[in-house]
């Protein structure tokens, strides 16, 4: 006689894993990808290619962070480089000053960001749709201007170099940001399924009908801010002190775009996109330095390319083939199944055929 | 003496700003397309007269480049945008992902150092005390007959009836027999055509440069916003007002060049900030 299955008991995590992760390919993949991250040293310590995935973690915590506040909750932000530079450059100058360690100055740096996220947020209580995005694209555009006014506190247009690393090695390096990348992958992720990330869905469909059903959207549109900053603020300080330089370009108009291209290429509104589209995207990026003269040209084009067959963005295209939704109870089951692994219904039934026979 | 300069500058940019800003506001009303690579036709077009004026006389370079440019738009209106205008955010991708492409073509064919197109006029005139360059009063003339054609154009002919129509009220324009997507590739190539005016007007007057559009379409945005999104004489006086704006700063401000952008979109947000729907803002925004 077997007494009730304990939560997070082995019996449990291992049934777990067999019925609600190794059933649906998107899932298996995920896992797939965090044993990746997480063993990848043992096989390859070459610094070039940690150098690669270091970078390339951060910066997909960026392009969730911002698909946290544009896929999600709908204000679109074109300047999302406000918080990523302004957290780098508080870090900086908060270790040149006050001496004090990366693990102090990086918190400082992302609680200033979140701080700026929400003021930044707040015209987004008057100012709607694509007014609100082009404020947003002011204000790093603003601060650069105020960066190269007074060099003698910013370092002008070289940036501010020579900061302490994040850790003694390559490797100790790349497990810290792996480490924090993966932990915010998971709160983001979790925030965006919970009834927060309900009601910023809402709030971008129809903001006045969130109203009716009394709902403070404006609650909910700074913490929406606040928390994209947060988290894009946290990149740009582990970026800052990953390349050890806190400089102009991370304020500039292409870093802004960036994320954007990484959203918009996996596919809006799903935290784990935005990852995939990094991922994908960025050492792609990295590898056609081999042709660095038509690199820009090459990575444009392909955008181009996919963007016009794949609108909805390639991770979405792709899981749209793997998975599908039960018709009945609308538990999503890998494409190979034929009855739904939840209510046993037929999943290929074709009304139409059924009709006709 | 100081004001006269910042007078003069300042409608000259104003005329070149106007033109840009008047075609981005013409194609996001009719068409509804947000056209990021806006400025880059722009730059295709002053990179154009640039490669043909030592080969063709000056004219025909002219009309080959805005032949181009115009092709280029419509082109890109029928291959990328229309499909997908569906999904706003795709295209500001695409449009950016076309800027960069046109940048980086640009950078591959002529190198990344500056270049300057010869002017059709050299030579300085004195205005109101201040020396100004003949080419500069000659561009000022240039966007103040274009701006002129085109609002003739826009009020005074069918087919402009037919473009406002579109504009104010997709719905209800069909309903009367205008058709769309007719209105949108007029609009798309309206815009090309002042776009690429505005880089012929520019070509002899600045430094060309591949990354010349990304300063030029923050001003543009800031002034189509800061106008009303969609409205056409909006974004004309937003343009006009940033060109001031930037000028002034310039002339006026020690160290004042490094705060050209800075000072047009700081103007942006407080008049956005008082006024949300902009100066001369129509209610696009509650559309559903």
């Amino acid at each position: 006689m077997r007494g009730p299955l304990r939560i997070w008991s082995w019996p449990w995590v291992l049934l777990y894993l067999r019925h609600e992760v190794l059933a649906l390919p998107g899932r298996t993949a995920i896992l797939l990808f965090v044993i990746f991250l997480l063993l990848f040293p043992l096989f390859t310590q070459d610094p070039y290619w940690l150098r690669v995935l270091t970078l390339t973690a951060i910066f997909a915590l960026y392009a969730a962070s911002w698909d946290l506040l544009s896929g999600y909750t709908g204000q679109v932000s074109l300047g999302h480089a406000f918080f990523f530079g302004l957290a780098g450059y508080a870090s900086a100058i908060l270790g040149r000053e006050l001496g004090l360690p990366p693990w102090a100055t990086i918190p400082l740096g992302v609680l200033l960001a979140a701080l700026v996220g929400v003021l930044v947020g707040l015209p987004s209580l008057r100012v709607k749709g694509p007014y609100l995005s082009l404020i947003t694209l002011a204000f790093p555009m603003i601060t650069l201007g105020f960066i190269f006014l007074f060099p003698r506190l910013t370092g002008g247009e070289f940036g501010l170099s020579g900061l302490p690393r994040l850790g003694q090695s390559r490797l100790e390096e790349y497990y810290i940001v792996i480490f924090i990348f993966l932990v915010s992958f998971l709160i983001l992720w979790k925030l965006g399924g919970s009834r927060i990330g309900l009601v910023f869905h809402a709030i971008r469909e129809d903001e006045t009908a969130v109203r009716m059903a009394g709902i403070n959207t404006v609650r909910y549109k700074l913490l929406a801010f606040g928390v994209s900053a947060f988290f894009a603020g946290l990149a740009g300080g582990l970026y800052a002190h990953f390349l050890r330089i806190a400089g102009p370009d991370s304020l500039s108009l292409f870093n802004s775009i960036q994320p954007i291209v990484w959203s918009v290429f996996g596919g809006l509104a799903t935290i784990y996109g935005p990852v995939a589209g990094t991922f994908l995207l960025f050492p792609l990026l990295d590898f056609l330095r081999v042709v660095e003269e038509v690199r820009m040209a090459a990575f444009a084009f392909l955008i181009l390319l996919l963007m016009r067959f794949l609108p909805q963005g390639l991770v979405l295209a792709v899981l749209e083939r793997l998975e599908e939704e039960c018709p009945r109870c609308k538990v999503r089951n890998a494409f190979t199944r034929r009855r739904c692994r939840a209510c046993g219904v037929d999943l290929h039934l074709n009304p139409s055929a059924e009709f006709r026979r | 003496m100081v004001l006269a300069g910042v007078l003069v500058n300042g409608l000259v940019l104003s005329g070149i700003y106007g033109m840009l800003a008047l075609g981005f506001a013409l194609t996001y009303g009719v068409a509804r397309v947000l056209n990021l690579a806006h400025t880059a036709f722009y730059m295709v077009a002053a990179y154009t007269l640039f490669f043909l004026v030592g080969r063709v006389g000056f004219v025909e370079a002219a009309f080959l480049a805005t032949f181009v440019v115009v092709a280029l738009a419509l082109c890109a209106y029928r291959l990328l945008l229309e499909p997908l205008k569906q999904h706003e955010s795709t295209v500001l991708i695409v449009t950016i992902a076309l800027a960069l492409l046109l940048q980086e073509l640009l950078l591959l064919l002529f190198g990344g150092q500056f270049r300057s197109v010869p002017a059709l006029l050299p030579g300085f005139v004195e205005v109101l005390g201040v020396r100004v360059a003949q080419q500069a009063l000659l561009a000022l003339g240039f966007a103040a007959g274009v701006l002129l054609a085109t609002w003739l154009l826009i009020k005074g002919t069918r087919l402009g009836l037919r473009i406002r129509a579109a504009a104010q009220e997709q719905e209800a324009a069909e309903l009367v027999g205008i058709s769309l997507s007719g209105a949108g590739y007029w609009a798309v190539g309206l815009g090309g055509l002042t776009a690429a005016l505005a880089g012929l007007a520019v070509a002899p007057l600045a430094n060309l440069e591949p990354h010349m559009w990304s300063p030029s379409l923050l001003v543009v945005l800031a002034a189509v916003v800061l106008g009303g999104l969609g409205s056409l004489p909006g974004a004309l006086l937003g343009a006009s007002v940033l060109a001031f704006a930037e000028v002034l700063v310039v002339n006026l401000v020690p160290g004042g060049s490094f705060l050209r952008t800075t000072v047009a979109l700081l103007v942006m947000v407080i008049v956005l900030l008082l006024k949300p729907e902009g100066l001369f803002g129509t209610s696009f925004v509650e559309e559903r």
